[in-house]
């Protein structure tokens, strides 16, 4: 495990977001060591989600603010904002392929617009980050054509071919049948094995037990415990947690 | 009608119904057309009459159909713009051309717009010796109609643009593509996929539309049959013969649009 002296990749210091009486999140806080993995649970409507929005700013936060490098993001000016969001990475619940695009094309997209690879580069790079994925025979397919599992698995070779600092995942295998969630999870498994940098917002408590270096509950907009997973699935400090973990653990986890 | 699986179009038609019957009727049609040409000195005439102005047809809609729809695309991001100094222009335009009608603006555009330019333009001291004059009746006409038929296509494209799963555009965001390289991308690319159809048939009003042209005397397909008929009195013949260019017309846009959008549809988006 990389000390925890190394100084955050990213960081969120005090972030609130109030949507209309809800408030999502409530001076939330968390820092992102680089080469570690961090897991985010919580009972749906506990600002997983939106925490993990405002990381890239695909939510605004109200206040607070979010720091790459040490260096604080702003949100309001364009190429600031693309600038970041380039360096950090996101994986969808719904994949979000662009269905008019092949697979090698859904990758190498990003690179070729945002980093100004020539095209060739560009492909090169996406067909290094498919095959990485285990996707090297779907290269030419549209993503029509593909399975759930193989979506996402090319949706996370589109994320990582811009070389991100961070790696975001929203529920990433929250939409797939359970037979299709193991391809993806063992592909974000060997990311962790090779210390890439992720935040995951997940419900598998398995998958957050065995990869995941940090665990983060949440509830009602706040970081209600953070530490190492065994140390908070095993014995949790808080009333909420506990209760939490013990319904997630019934239900098969 | 919808089936009992609640599908629109069922699969497995036969071959008999599948016949493309109606096709069949239209080259009936053009078959007894084509036996009068060969055997009729008038109909030979009224061909070669309206085959002169076949080019002015095409040309009206060839220029008015590529304009229209930048203008329309231009307008449809002014509408999905979240800038009111964009957005409220952008409806004002769509709203007013939308509810005038085609007709109705030609006659303002060729009498009313035109004149006004060109006298706001030498106010300005631009183009001292442009009289009104100096602006062919052609070139008001595919004015008035690119403006017409932008305001349609813009309401289209907003139409596509706003059907669009938001997952789209937050992934190319998320990526880091900035909102036009969004747009260019990735958004507008799966939008004119989906408008297809539709702009198919806006193009097709339009081609039908062009024959506006013949109010102001230019003299397009429908013009040359006015005039033919002014002195020959001959209207069935002229009129069939002027339905059957137009039809031709639409049919070929049809089948190339058909052609792009089975093109499209095998990667279904």
């Amino acid at each position: 495990m990389p000390p925890d002296a190394a100084p955050p990749v990213l960081e969120a210091r005090g972030l609130a977001k109030r949507f209309g009486a809800l408030a999502a999140l409530d001076d939330v806080s968390l820092a992102i060591r680089p080469g570690t993995v961090t897991a985010i649970l919580g009972p749906s409507g506990s600002g997983k989600s939106t925490l993990l929005r405002c990381l890239n700013f695909l939510v605004v936060p109200d206040a607070g603010e979010v720091l790459l490098d040490g260096r604080p993001a702003d949100p309001r000016h364009d190429h600031a904002l693309n600038a970041h969001r380039a360096r950090v990475g996101m994986v969808f619940q719904q994949f979000n392929l662009f269905p008019h695009l092949r697979v090698r094309e859904n990758v190498a997209l990003a690179p070729r617009v945002v980093r100004h690879l020539a095209p060739a580069a560009a492909h090169a790079l996406a067909e290094r980050h498919l095959v990485r994925v285990g996707l090297a025979d779907k290269l030419d397919a549209h993503p029509g054509e593909l399975s759930g599992g193989q979506q996402q698995r090319a949706a996370i070779a589109r994320a990582l071919a811009m070389e991100p600092a961070v790696l975001l995942f929203d529920e990433p295998t929250s939409a797939l049948d359970p037979e299709l969630t193991g391809e993806v999870l063992a592909v974000m498994r060997q990311l962790a094995a090779e210390h890439t940098t992720m935040v995951v917002v997940t419900h598998d408590v398995s998958f957050a037990r065995a990869a995941a270096d940090t665990l983060v509950f949440m509830d009602a907009g706040k970081i209600v415990e953070q530490g190492p997973p065994a140390e908070l699935l095993d014995a949790p400090r808080t009333e909420r947690a506990r209760r939490f973990f013990q319904t997630q653990g019934r239900s098969g986890a | 009608m919808i089936g009992p699986d609640g599908a629109l179009v069922r699969e497995n038609r036969s071959p008999l119904s599948r016949a493309p019957w109606w096709l069949l009727a239209l080259l009936l049609g053009a078959a007894v057309l084509g036996w009068q040409l060969v055997t009729d000195e008038l109909y030979v005439d009224i061909f070669r009459r309206l085959l002169s102005g076949l080019g002015v047809t095409v040309l009206v809609t060839l220029l008015a159909a590529p304009l229209s729809l930048s203008l329309g695309l231009l307008a449809a991001l002014g509408l999905v713009s979240e800038n009111p100094l964009l957005r409220q222009p952008a409806l004002l335009y769509v709203q007013v051309v939308r509810g005038v009608p085609v007709l109705v603006q030609i006659f303002a555009v060729t009498f009313v717009l035109v004149p006004l330019a060109i006298d706001a333009a030498q106010a300005l001291g631009l183009f001292p010796q442009l009289r009104p004059a100096d602006v062919p009746m052609m070139a008001r006409v595919v004015l008035a109609l690119i403006l017409a038929y932008g305001a349609f296509t813009a309401e289209t494209l907003r139409g596509g643009l706003t059907s669009l799963h938001r997952g789209q555009a937050e992934a190319a965001r998320a990526l880091g593509l900035s909102r036009g390289q969004a747009l260019r991308h990735v958004l507008l690319p799966q939008t004119l996929r989906r408008v297809l159809p539709t702009l198919g048939n806006d193009l097709i009003c339009l081609l039908k539309d062009s024959s506006l042209v013949s109010v102001l005397g230019v003299r397009d397909i429908t013009q040359e049959a006015r005039l033919f008929t002014s002195a020959t009195f001959r209207y069935t013949e002229t009129y069939a013969m002027v339905a059957f260019f137009y039809l031709a017309l639409a049919l070929l846009i049809a089948l190339l649009v058909r052609g792009l959008e089975r093109r499209f549809r095998r990667h279904a988006a």
